[in-house]
Formats: structure tokens, sequence, C-alpha cells
């Protein structure tokens, strides 16, 4: 317990730490290093939960591919730091989006520090491969083969548009 | 095992946190990966009802999200490099094109 809650503290600190530097850098290619330290300690999380399957997708898909595509992309257009200093359209638009902000996080901190999810009873030990690869995969092509095939036509989907995107207008 | 609003409330501090960067920010590219952060913070909400209900059904939907998430930045992506081929810079609020 005292060392769950010890591995809570810094996980949870590192994981909000870096959220908040990633929306505070100036520079994306920092902003995109930080996003790499928090999917990693989300990750651990994760592990934490029992859910160790899904952390090595993580790692795998979020830190790993999508990552590495923000920073092509911010390579590839190298806009470091020029573009918000210009003009601001809507100056108000920083303090309102702050307050809102906040408004949103004492909404949602009260929810769920008083509310029903107070009664969400103590979790039962789990079974030895809970979250491993197998049952998960069971669950997957079993009770879920649908939705599975319906995300590979959503891939298909995303990678015929990305390369009409991409293509040279030569029409 | 810690009380699971403890793992809820960080989900929603990251979940506040990705909302503040697209409220705030006008860069497009942090705009994304401040919609990242939201899905995950989603995705922990999910794995953390998963571990404390012992049903594996979270995972799916973490899995499914993910695809959608990669989805997403592949398309997103690929539409920025487009609008940065015809104009220089990519201030969001300049992108008014589309305005009825």
């Amino acid at each position: 317990m005292i060392a769950e809650l010890v591995i809570f503290i810094i996980l949870g600190t590192v994981a909000v730490a870096t959220g908040v530097a990633v929306i505070l850098s100036k520079n994306p290619v920092h902003a995109v290093l930080f996003l790499v330290i928090n999917f990693f300690s989300v990750a651990m999380f994760y592990l934490v939960l029992s859910a160790q399957f899904v952390a090595f997708l993580q790692i795998l898909v979020y830190a790993g591919a999508i990552m590495v595509l923000f920073l092509f992309v911010v390579m590839l257009l190298n806009l470091t730091g020029a573009i918000e200093s210009v003009q601001d359209k809507l100056p108000a638009q920083k303090w309102v989006g702050l307050a809102l902000g906040i408004a949103l996080l004492l909404e949602a901190g009260v929810v769920t520090a008083a509310g029903v999810f107070r009664q969400v009873p103590a979790a039962p030990p789990p079974s030895p491969n809970f979250g491993t690869s197998a049952p998960v995969g069971v669950k997957l092509f079993f009770d879920y083969l649908l939705p599975f095939e319906v995300t590979s036509v959503l891939l298909l989907i995303a990678i015929v548009g990305s390369i009409v995107l991409a293509r040279r207008r030569t029409y | 095992m810690l009380p699971a609003h403890y793992y809820l409330m960080l989900s929603a501090v990251l979940f506040t946190t990705g909302t503040l960067g697209v409220l705030i920010r006008r860069n497009p590219i942090i705009m994304f990966m401040s919609i990242e952060l939201m899905l995950n913070a989603a995705n922990l909400a999910f794995i953390t009802f998963s571990r404390y209900q012992r049903s594996l059904d979270g995972h799916i939907f973490v899995f499914i999200i993910m695809t959608v998430a990669a989805a997403e930045v592949a398309v997103g992506l690929g539409i920025i490099i487009s609008i940065f081929r015809t104009r220089t810079d990519i201030n969001i609020d300049d992108l008014n094109i589309m305005k009825g």
C-alpha cells in the first residue's frame, strides 16, 4: 500500500509536470519530447494497474510510432516559436480559456472525489494472467471481432486520406 | 491497491491539461499533442475501471482508441503539411477560409 502510494506520487508528478510542460514549451521539439516522457509514465501506470499488454502497446505505438511522426513533421516544417509571436487575433481567448480550464478541473475534481467513484469497491486481486496478451487477444477476436474489423477499415481510410493529402497537385 | 479515485483524479488532471493546451495555444502541432494528452487521460480512466471491475473490456476500448489516434495523427499532420505548402505560417486563427 505504502509502496504503491509512493510509486503513484512519483509517477503522477512526472506525468502532470510533463503534461504541463507540453502545453507551455515554446519549442515544439521540446513539447514532443516531454510528451514522450508523459506517455512512458502513463505506460508505467498501466503496468501498476496490471494491463501489461496495453502498457507495451502504449510504448510501441504511442511513444514509438506516433511521436516519431510528430517529430518528423515538426522538423520538416521547422516552425520553432515564430508562429505565436506574430499577433493575437483574440487576446482575451487565453484568459477565458484558462478560466474555463480551471472550472473544468474543479468540476471533474468534485465529481471524482465526492461522487459515486468513491464507492468503487476495492479491487480483488487479479488472476495471474489478467491483462496479458492471451486473454486480451481472446476477448478481441471473439467478443469484439466486428469492431476490430471496422478498425482495419478505418486504418485503410486513413492511409488513402494521407496519400491523397500528401500527393503533388499535378492536375 | 489504492482507491480508484486516485487514478481517476490523475486522469482528470491530465485531461484538463490537454483541454487547456487546445484552448490557449495557437500552434496546430501543439494543439494536436494536447488532443493526444486528452486521449491518454481517457485511456487511463478506462484501464482503471477495467482493473477495478476485473473486466478486460476496457483494454479493448484502449486498443481501439489507440488506432483512432494513429489514424487521426496521420491525416491531421498531412493536412498541416499541405496547408504549410500554400502559406508560410500556420497560425490557427488565420485559417478561416471555410468560415461561412
